[in-house]
């Protein structure tokens, strides 16, 4: 019993990060549709940078947050300068396939430049944090994680609601054409959503680190991961990803800590191939009717 | 004997077999022979082992690379699991030969045939749909072949790996490095033929139509779905025959070779060597794999030379880096890749001294 628990508590809080970063992905999805295979990478691109910071540099924390952040806001922006600018008008499957050159390229720089170890973060939370429940313990970090993710999610979603710039993010999403001709800067809207989403990214990577420690491995193969999720919640729904990040985390512990661990690896994948094959727009995506 | 045809100074074509034709001119036709047999000829006397290696890599790359172009370049569909269909087709043909006792033909064509069929099990669901949910299907596919690879210890053999038998054919040793030359380029030059009239059939052109737009293609009576999946499943032949080929040459197979590394390095080559043509893929192939060996024969100097041991641990990924920046520098200047330089330069050589 005690085992089946903190198992759902570890799903719990992988799922809830799932969720996290399946949110950025999402958002770049919603607003040019283009598939981001570069999206692990940006997730340790904004852990490592918190890294350096927190660690080597001595920052104190919240002001790491706080650059971590606007750091990685510039590199959206920067890399939809120099990266998906030129590529506009061609068709999508090239800018896809420049995003998986991307992902390479910057695995490469990054285990270049730390290797392939795990590094942890000096411990910055307080241990009054960690909930203990009866027999259940919560450790620190996974609280932690929990409020600044919901926290993030909160944020957000205020942003695509109530803001301007999210509205007119919301407009891009919905019709391109019809949003320009409405006076929508559609090229600022892209530079937006990248800027933003790696934002998302920074944060899941920074709470991921929290939670176990930076590795540039595994926060790879955690982008990849965020294929499972978006398309069991619908690859356009923001709260679909959010459900699919928290099933998708539930699985993938439940079947590591019954069956075998290198099959918790792959559940997320065979589920996947299932999906399409059952429910193919997932949960709740929306489905596409075209008429010629 | 007919006379030869040349270039004309002018655009005569009349009939639409005169488009549709591999050759413009006779002149090309005859250069290719001559290519090809000097190749044939000339090169496993010249070259030394090490050479003969890498031209023999590039020829099995090739291969798959030409499977991988008909369905990026011509079809329009994302595959990110091309290395776990490579490694299908080794495992199935090392399989075929040590517990079933197939020839050396037999099993890499029955691997071909085997990796098709894995590749479609994973095509059914997404091909069905848009907004290239292949995609996302093959990554899927990739991380369960590999998993399947490595787990599967009655049938596979786990991360011991399985040793292959000499291949032979027709009672002769062809598992040399010369000898297997001339099975490799023999066999890409059967596959390039294939592909260049697959291209230019009924099924190319449909392929191609639905490139284009999809929706215009289904008004225009092609069925989508059928044709997709057997685009995928050709593509998947490609992959399977060219690992069953691999796996002969290297005699021993291990799963760790098949990760999405090598699928990148597949797409990186088609990007490289040109989207949607057949030469391009194999200019993708020649590139890439020099491009590996050079990189890691850099690492191996600094590795040598002692005093800098340290950093070429570190050096190593950044062979993932150059993959990954050859693939956007391409992208963003030559989408068209080194099959459009070739007929720029080509073009210029022919209307010299008068270039325009």
């Amino acid at each position: 019993m005690e085992f089946f628990v903190q198992l759902l508590v570890n799903g719990l809080s992988i799922g809830f990060l799932y969720a996290l970063s399946a949110l950025g992905f999402v958002m770049i999805f919603k607003s040019s549709s283009v598939l981001n295979f570069a999206h692990g990478e940006l997730l340790a691109i904004g852990a490592f940078f918190f890294l350096i910071l927190a660690a080597s540099a001595k920052v104190p924390i919240v002001l790491c947050f706080a650059l971590t952040l606007l750091g990685c806001f510039a590199l959206g922006f920067i890399i939809e300068r120099l990266f998906l600018r030129p590529l506009i008008g061609e068709a999508l499957i090239q800018v896809i396939m420049l995003t998986v050159g991307l992902a390479a390229m910057f695995k490469g720089l990054m285990l270049f430049i730390f290797g392939g170890n795990f590094f942890k973060y000096p411990s910055f939370l307080p241990a009054a944090l960690s909930v203990t429940w009866g027999m259940i313990n919560v450790p620190s970090a996974y609280v932690a994680s929990f409020i600044i993710g919901l926290f993030f999610l909160g944020l957000f979603g205020f942003f695509f609601k109530y803001s301007s710039q999210g509205i007119y993010m919301r407009a891009v999403a919905d019709h391109q054409t019809a949003a320009l001709s409405l006076g929508v800067h559609v090229r600022r809207v892209f530079a937006l959503s990248w800027a933003i989403a790696a934002v998302v990214c920074a944060v899941s990577g920074i709470v991921l680190g929290i939670m176990h420690g930076v590795n540039v491995h595994e926060l790879s193969s955690i982008g990849l991961k965020v294929f499972p999720v978006v398309i069991l919640g619908g690859l356009d729904s923001i709260g679909g990803a959010i459900v699919g990040g928290i099933i998708i985390g539930l699985l993938e512990t439940f079947t590591g800590g019954y069956i075998s661990g290198s099959l918790g690896e792959v559940i997320p994948y065979i589920i996947l191939v299932f999906i399409l094959l059952i429910k193919p727009y997932g949960l709740f995506g929306s489905v596409e009717i075209e008429r010629v | 004997m007919r006379k030869l045809k040349f270039r004309p100074c002018g655009n005569f074509k009349e009939r639409y077999e005169q488009d549709i034709a591999i050759f413009e001119t006779d002149f090309g036709r005859v250069w290719v022979w001559v290519g090809l047999v000097l190749l044939l000829s000339s090169v496993p006397f010249i070259a030394g082992s090490y050479t003969l290696y890498i031209i023999n890599s590039i020829g099995i790359a090739a291969i798959a690379a030409i499977g991988l172009n008909i369905l990026i370049g011509y079809t329009g569909q994302i595959s990110l699991g091309h290395a776990a269909f490579f490694g299908v087709g080794a495992y199935a043909a090392a399989i075929l030969a040590t517990k079933m006792g197939f020839p050396f033909w037999l099993s890499v064509l029955a691997a071909g045939g085997i990796a098709a069929l894995v590749g479609m099990i994973f095509g059914i669901p997404s091909v069905r749909l848009k907004h290239l949910y292949l995609c996302i299907a093959t990554l899927a596919g990739q991380f369960i072949i590999e998993y399947v690879l490595m787990n599967w210890e009655g049938l596979t053999n786990g991360p011991a790996g399985i040793i292959l038998p000499r291949a032979t054919l027709f009672g002769l040793d062809i598992s040399g490095d010369q000898s297997f030359f001339w099975v490799v380029f023999v066999c890409l030059a059967l596959m390039c033929w294939m592909a260049v009239n697959l291209i230019r059939s009924r099924y190319g052109r449909a392929f191609i139509a639905i490139r284009d737009n999809d929706l215009a293609a289904e008004g225009m009576g092609i069925p989508i779905f059928r044709y997709k999946l057997l685009s995928f499943g050709i593509s998947s032949f490609y992959a399977g025959f060219a690992g069953g080929l691999w796996a002969y040459y290297t005699t021993s197979i291990t799963p760790e070779p098949f990760t999405i590394f090598l699928s990148i390095q597949y797409i990186a080559m088609i990007i490289i060597g040109g989207l949607a043509s057949i030469p391009g893929s194999v200019f993708g192939a020649i590139f890439i794999i020099i491009l590996n060996e050079t990189l890691s024969r850099i690492t191996e100097y600094i590795m040598n030379t002692g005093i800098l041991s340290g950093i070429a641990l570190t050096v190593a990924p950044l062979r993932e880096f150059v993959f990954g920046l050859a693939i956007v520098l391409f992208l963003i200047f030559e989408p068209r890749g080194l099959a459009e330089v070739w007929r720029v330069v080509r073009s210029s050589f022919r209307l010299w001294p008068f270039s325009y």
